[in-house]
């Protein structure tokens, strides 16, 4: 092997302003889980500019249909019938294509299908609640899914999660790697909501809440939610990375 | 390629809470048969893969030294030869046996994860011909963790390579490197536990 330099460059520096601190104490689960000490930056090398590729043949064909993806033959789940729709760029505008998205949620009850979840709300024998797709040319993605219920958390006495979609997003860099979850527009329990608010630029929080999109609803069918996707953007290959002194 | 403003903003980070195994490791969650019945990054390597078989296991500690039970931890490294497989890779040919990303949960009851990979090779740092010390990227999110925490595995045997990196020589507080460095249990076998807080807090990254 030779050891030319890659032919990417680095990543912005990421803008620590509009993520939520690692302490952030009225979301309690953070207060121990929170590293204490400042995080050391070393910019970007190959190892942070290349990430993992996906091919669509790492995927099924209903993945990224949550109605169809866990439901029994001619059955549907229980809920309000949307489409989450949008585009993954980066801080350029750059479509970021064959990029895996992930996504899970609560059924339309507040409740999750998972081993640890408790909650009152029914399970929905017909959904299972996670999805996955690889962004077309120019980032685009879509998901069809039920609207997820609010539900509440031991946190303080009485705090209740928005309705949300967790989302897990790759670009091309292993740097870009972003988990972060989008809510629903008009939603009254978003700005009371811990974890919503650990977020400390309100501006920011509003890039996380999708739109309601009546052009491209299906008519008698299911809503339509715009939910763009932003990670961040890279320089050009030019006078990249050189440490100090060489 | 020419320069152009950034006119977006990343979107900002949110917790990948208590139940991120049903998007990233369903089968965790009790989804056991959705996407084929095994997760995407279970399987590292396979009978072609080139390099020498290694595995790691390990827990995450929070700040009350209570292991972490619903995290995922994913690897990011070079093949054998130092080299990516990834478009971005232009050094040479990457082992194509090899993706170089593993994702695993951490267990729901014991908190532990484990991964069955190879020990990567040298990469360069920078855009320096300068190799560093051979290390695994790595990437921890859970309930708790507002955004996802980088850190780096390094191998303890390489002693040499190791007092000459330049990342690992650039730390500040040189008594937290042990925080990196993976502890030998036998041979190829390496244990690499993660201190989120407080005593042995390991060392993060912002890359």
């Amino acid at each position: 092997m030779t050891n030319k330099p890659p032919s990417s460059g680095g990543f912005f520096p990421r803008n620590f302003k509009i993520h939520p601190p690692a302490y952030a104490p009225d979301y309690k689960s953070s207060i121990a889980r929170s590293p204490k000490l400042a995080l050391v930056s070393i910019g970007n090398g190959i190892s942070e500019i290349t990430g993992p590729v996906f091919g669509h043949e790492d995927l099924g064909p209903t993945d990224n249909d949550l109605i169809l993806n866990y439901s029994a033959k001619d059955k549907s789940p229980i809920g309000e019938r949307i489409i989450v729709y949008g585009r993954l760029m980066d801080e350029r505008g750059k479509g970021i294509e064959g990029a895996l998205i992930e996504i899970w949620q609560a059924n339309s009850a507040g409740r999750y299908r998972h081993t640890k979840d408790k909650y009152i709300g029914p399970l929905d024998p017909n959904f299972g609640g996670c999805g996955r797709t690889i962004t077309g040319e120019d980032g685009n993605y879509e998901f069809r899914t039920i609207k997820p219920g609010p539900y509440p958390w031991p946190n303080g006495i009485n705090d209740w999660r928005p309705s949300h979609i967790h989302f897990s997003l790759f670009g091309p860099g292993f740097s870009q790697r972003l988990i972060t979850q989008m809510y629903f527009e008009g939603d009254p329990l978003i700005k009371i909501c811990p974890i919503v608010n650990t977020i400390p630029d309100k501006e920011a929080i509003d890039l996380l809440i999708a739109r309601l999109d009546m052009a491209n609803t299906i008519p008698m069918d299911t809503l339509a939610y715009e939910f763009n996707l932003v990670l961040r953007g890279r320089r050009s290959t030019l006078f990249e990375n050189r440490p100090e002194g060489n | 390629m020419t320069l152009s403003p950034k006119i977006y903003q990343e979107l900002p980070s949110q917790t990948a809470g208590p139940y991120v195994h049903i998007g990233c490791t369903p089968q965790t969650a009790g989804l056991e048969t959705i996407y084929g019945g095994s997760h995407l990054g279970s399987k590292m390597i396979n009978e072609k893969t080139l390099g020498t078989r290694i595995s790691i296991n390990g827990k995450i500690f929070d700040g009350t030294g209570t292991p972490i039970k619903d995290g995922i931890i994913e690897l990011w490294q070079a093949d054998a030869q130092g080299l990516f497989n990834s478009p971005a890779e232009n050094r040479g040919e990457p082992d194509r046996n090899f993706q170089g990303w593993g994702r695993q949960p951490t267990d729901i009851l014991t908190g532990e994860f484990h991964f069955d990979t190879i020990k990567p090779g040298r990469i360069p740092y920078l855009s320096t011909s300068k190799l560093q010390a051979p290390f695994i990227s790595i990437w921890v999110a859970a309930r708790g963790i507002n955004l996802g925490l980088h850190t780096r595995m390094y191998f303890p045997e390489e002693v040499e390579a190791n007092s000459e990196d330049p990342v690992l020589n650039r730390l500040e507080h040189q008594n937290r490197i042990n925080t990196l460095l993976a502890k030998p249990i036998t041979d190829g076998m390496y244990q690499f536990d993660i201190v989120l807080q407080g005593e042995n807090e390991t060392v993060f990254f912002d890359i």
